[in-house]
């Protein structure tokens, strides 16, 4: 037990990290593709044309798959953002400055996708449907952490404001959330229904949780490579990155 | 406690000196009130339904912009240094500096917002109402304006960034208290929104100073 609990620690150290993240982010990347490859031939094949919306519910499989990730991804960035403050280590502030672009990509992906899907089906771009609002504002404080940490010069000081920021941002988001929900049942009438989704082909939903998996595995490969260039950039000065065989070039 | 008191009095004292920031930010709210008729029209009930909304985001936008000078000018001339290792908690410090922003910049615009209000012809209840969610509210706004400004503290353009950082933050504020007194209006009864903005600032109370005194301490690294 107190093996494995030594070994945690260990990898908490960029010197040791860096290499492990570059062994393993082809593997996430080629099981991304799979997952994707897989993914879309589902949801474009094999899924059935849904017979209230037609062919363009098949946004569907990107949407919401992306809509899962921006949520889960703020979650993870707090997650790391915690442990940075109690563990004072280097590595999950740069862990957490790593995901956060993915995650605001996700975010502003599901907001794009969702007016694309919303002008057919809908008749507008934009209703300020409680989903759809609570996912904009989520944007909004992706923005402001990347924001944040961009001002900073020092990294330590910035990776730490950050992790304040995501902790009040991931305390905040259900307040948020149930405000926004519970403005938008007093402002207008349920006039459009996304809660009462139309129970689904199974293949749909297999599609849709293929393309989950296939945006998991993308993210978590693109959060390690740039957690190496996170690395490299801020190591620089020490003598294990300048011993590094890319290095020697 | 004495210590609160007395930051809380120090810092009346030297907004009371320094009287034309205090006004400039009640100006700059009676006048964002007063642009919204001048550019959707003078249409009463059409105003009568926008106001609630109007003044509560010229409220948040008057409220933020004092924000910058928080703890700005304590930490260039290092009082928040020694603030920080006096024997008081630096949370309790912190409080009394953002009970004294609230009664700076928060109460006036609660006293300010009914004569504003009158402008849009609201009636004499939702007046009442609006200065009851603003009462609430304000020192939300305060508690939640001062995690914001101990983070961009000492920060290139940290005007902006502030408010990138305070705005998607305060959207719960804006609507229960915007929505209190629609809700008042509709003849619904604006308990329920109020009692859900005190909630939060029972939240706030407890945990703002908190994570404002954590982002502090991280500035003065």
């Amino acid at each position: 037990m107190s093996q494995r609990f030594v070994n945690w620690f260990k990898f908490a150290s960029p010197a040791s990290f860096y290499p492990l993240a570059g062994k393993a982010w082809p593997w996430f990347a080629a099981l991304a593709a799979a997952f994707c490859a897989a993914g879309l031939w589902l949801s474009f094949f094999v899924a059935p044309t849904d017979f209230q919306q037609g062919e363009g519910y098949r946004i569907i499989f990107i949407h919401v798959p992306a809509s899962w990730m921006s949520m889960f991804i703020y979650c993870v960035m707090a997650f790391w953002a915690a442990i940075g403050i109690t563990f004072n280590t280097r590595l999950s502030g740069m862990m957490s400055s790593a995901l956060a672009p993915t995650g605001a990509l996700f975010a502003f992906i599901s907001l794009w996708t969702g007016a694309l899907w919303g002008k057919p089906m809908w008749g507008a771009w934009w209703v300020w449907d409680a989903r759809l609002t609570s996912e904009l504002i989520l944007f909004f404080l992706y923005v402001g952490y990347i924001a944040l940490t961009a001002a900073i010069d020092d990294p330590r000081r910035a990776d730490k404001a950050g992790a304040i920021v995501a902790l009040v941002g991931v305390v905040n988001v259900p307040i948020i959330y149930f405000s926004v929900k519970w403005w938008n049942t007093l402002h207008q009438g349920a006039s459009v229904s996304l809660t009462k989704a139309p129970s689904m082909a199974t293949t749909m939903l297999w599609g849709m949780l293929i393309m989950a998996l296939a945006f998991w595995m993308y993210s978590i490969a693109v959060a390690l490579y740039r957690v190496r260039a996170i690395i490299l950039e801020r190591e620089r000065h020490t003598t294990w990155v300048a011993e590094l065989p890319e290095m020697q070039q | 406690m004495s210590a609160f008191i007395a930051i809380v009095r120090r810092d009346l004292l030297l907004a009371a000196r320094r009287k034309s920031e205090v006004f400039t930010a009640l100006f700059f709210f009676m006048i964002v009130v007063s642009l919204f008729p001048l550019g959707i029209g003078p249409e009463t009930a059409l105003l009568r339904r926008i106001a609630p909304g109007v003044l509560w985001v010229a409220a948040l936008l008057a409220a933020m912009l004092s924000l910058n000078r928080l703890f700005a000018a304590d930490h260039q001339d290092g009082t928040l240094e020694q603030m920080a290792l006096s024997p008081t908690p630096l949370a309790l410090l912190v409080s009394g500096k953002v009970l004294a922003h609230w009664l700076t910049a928060g109460l006036p615009l609660v006293l300010l917002a009914p004569v504003l209000g009158l402008q849009f012809d609201l009636s004499a209840r939702a007046l009442g109402v609006l200065m009851l969610s603003l009462l609430l509210g304000t020192p939300l706004l305060s508690l939640i304006g001062a995690i914001g400004a101990a983070l961009t503290l000492g920060l290139r353009g940290g005007g902006v960034l502030l408010s990138l950082l305070v705005l998607p933050l305060y959207i719960p504020a804006l609507i229960f208290g915007a929505g209190a007194v629609e809700a008042d209006m509709a003849g619904l009864g604006a308990g329920g929104h109020l009692s859900l903005l005190g909630a939060l600032l029972a939240l706030g109370v407890f945990f703002a100073p908190w994570a404002a005194t954590a982002a502090l301490r991280i500035a003065l690294e």
